[in-house]
């Protein structure tokens, strides 16, 4: 066999392996254009034909808001975790702090807790704080999926950073907080980007937290609506599936976009629960 | 042998630039070594100070988002809670009466087996099926990259969409796979209502969601493993599973030991797909200690928060035991 030929089988192998993976997203997706009709019918349809969107309009009409409350989530989610684990990041790889070693020591065991014995915790401590089924609430919760990670990410990243770059700005005049937001930040902006995609992921994934924590909020995220969903009306697949798809949508995009930063992001260590 | 281990556990730095975090550690601590002989090893007193400024929000944090709540839930374990008393307070000292209660629930002992069955399973095959894949996809050949991109979509994808997606897929009456079985012969399986099979169910679930965080981390192990050592051992002859089992098993046992490691303390905590799929039933035949600890806390009208955090805490113990022997593995290696 030529060395081509043996290229192509492993291509050809490759796909299939890849097809086998990626059945159950297939799935979820023509299910999610099936009519009622055909959703219990034997044989399955394979591909949609005749489909219908009836699942993607139950979602206009009924999910839009969770999926607004979960934007929302993940994007203060984001912005708390940057706001705390950037700062530390630098001090932990620049300046040799006392004690540093025992602070990333607590990381890496906090990264090791279940996230159902922080949310029992987090359930005490909400209701007698009034935050329980808020926003404010999860996301603070929400956060402790991420922080960790993050510190991680941007330790390691700065520990890159060239020691001259920064005695030059220090003997230009520049402070500490001055270097660290006008040199730091800027120079590692990849691990702002992935310690962000990866933060708003986890927090928009997140169901335990939810459950637990904004089961009877207001405002509740899409996680939620998918289970409700599941509970309420079970005979509705197309309708469920079809959320589903839609709330797969930022895991797509990062994919697409971000691809290189996810690849990063799960070498370090991936702290998904 | 040393360095070469050590070569191969550094992982690839990967496209983003940001080396990855684990064998990170390992370098700055060996660096650290080298330049403490050169220098103090922390700052001079005025980079002390400003450094805690910056660590300053991540301590506080800490304290009050991990270590207060984790302290909440111990002390919600040694007490006896009622509705009543976890708004307002005052719940009676009980010692380890939860941790006793707990133990010989009869629910114990099967939680405590299918939390290790599920967990054992689990790794052991998105190890076997990860490692498969990694070898094969260090052959490079077309479309390789885009394939090995599009095998991350199950690690991205919410757990309750992949455990909502497997649910509807297993469904014994409509579901894609008894069909599928149907087609080969084999009458319908039960998968999500029979008690025999609905761990089975939930544990391929979890195995589809893993496989793709095994894969990456085996695959940037495998790239570290030097080139020429594969073409030596070509020279000399040797079979593509000699190759393996010569060259890439023990170049690789550092990584292989990290993944493994990883994927224990994070497998014992699922929880997502075991109770969106089965919520431990039926009759807790797919009962975990993470979904009975859920289910008595928050599953139930009347909440039994007490033994619910009891259990928790076994879970917590457990979880850390596996997280030790890793800190442990780690720092030997990078030693």
């Amino acid at each position: 066999m030529s060395k081509t030929m043996k290229k192509r089988t492993k291509t050809v192998i490759g796909v299939i392996l890849t097809a086998i993976m990626l059945f159950p997203v297939y799935w979820m997706i023509n299910v999610s254009f099936t009519t009622d009709a055909n959703l219990r019918k034997t044989p399955p349809n394979l591909i949609p034909v005749d489909g219908t969107l009836d699942g993607y309009r139950a979602v206009l009409s009924q999910q839009l808001p969770y999926l607004g409350n979960s934007l929302m989530i993940g994007l203060l989610t984001v912005a708390l975790t940057l706001l705390i684990a950037a700062p530390a990041g630098y001090a932990l790889a620049k300046l040799r702090p006392r004690g540093g070693g025992v602070l990333s020591f607590a990381l890496l065991i906090a990264q090791m807790i279940p996230g159902i014995i922080m949310a029992m915790g987090f359930y005490a401590i909400l209701l007698s704080t009034r935050y329980i089924n808020t926003i404010p609430g999860l996301v603070v919760a929400d956060s402790t999926i991420a922080v960790p990670f993050a510190v991680l990410i941007f330790t390691a990243f700065m520990s890159g950073i060239p020691e001259e770059m920064l005695q030059a700005a220090l003997t230009d005049g520049a402070g500490r907080l001055r270097t660290f937001w006008s040199i730091v930040l800027p120079v590692s902006r990849n691990a702002v980007v992935t310690v962000s995609l990866f933060t708003f992921l986890w927090s928009w994934s997140d169901f335990v937290f939810a459950s637990t924590l904004d089961s009877g909020g207001g405002r509740q995220p899409i996680t939620l609506g998918i289970y409700h969903y599941i509970g309420n009306n079970n005979q509705q697949w197309n309708a469920i599936m079809a959320t589903a798809v839609v709330a797969s949508i930022p895991a797509t995009i990062l994919l697409v976009i971000a691809q290189k930063y996810v690849a990063a992001g799960v070498t370090a260590g991936a702290v998904k629960d | 042998m040393t360095t070469s281990r050590q070569s191969a556990y550094r992982l690839a730095q990967t496209p983003a630039g940001t080396a990855s975090a684990v064998p990170a550690a390992g370098r700055d601590r060996s660096r650290d070594k080298t330049a403490a002989a050169r220098r103090r090893r922390t700052g001079p007193r005025g980079t002390q100070w400003a450094a805690w400024g910056f660590l300053a929000p991540l301590t506080i944090y800490l304290l009050t988002f991990y270590a207060y709540p984790l302290y909440r839930n111990l002390d919600l374990s040694l007490r006896n809670y009622t509705v009543y008393s976890f708004v307002h307070g005052g719940a009676p000292f009980t010692g380890f009466a939860n941790y006793t209660a707990v133990i010989h629930d009869p629910t114990f002992v099967p939680a405590l087996e299918h939390t290790l069955v599920f967990t054992l399973v689990s790794l052991a095959f998105q190890f076997a099926i990860g490692l498969a894949l990694a070898v094969f996809f260090t052959q490079h050949f077309p479309l390789s990259p885009i394939l090995r991109a599009l095998f991350l979509v199950p690690w991205l994808l919410p757990l309750i969409v992949s455990a909502s997606t497997w649910a509807w897929m297993l469904d014994s009456g409509s579901g894609v796979v008894n069909y599928g079985l149907h087609f080969i012969g084999i009458g319908p399986v039960d998968w999500l209502t029979s008690p025999s099979w609905a761990l089975p169910s939930v544990v391929i679930a979890n195995i589809w969601i893993g496989v793709p965080f095994n894969l990456v981390l085996l695959y940037s192990g495998l790239q570290a493993i030097p080139k020429d050592l594969y073409e030596a051992a070509a020279l000399d002859g040797a079979t593509a599973w000699q190759r393996f089992r010569r060259v890439t098993w023990p170049l690789l046992r550092p990584v292989s030991a990290i993944t493994l490691l990883l994927g224990l303390v994070y497998t014992l905590k699922v929880f997502d797909i075991i109770w969106i799929m089965t919520k431990g039933g039926p009759v807790d035949s797919s009962t975990t200690f993470a979904t009975w600890s859920y289910r008595l806390g928050f599953g139930n009208l009347l909440p039994a928060f007490g033994p619910g955090a009891a259990v928790g805490n076994l879970l917590v113990i457990m979880a850390l035991i596996a997280g030790f022997i890793y800190i442990r593995v780690q720092r030997r290696q990078s030693a």
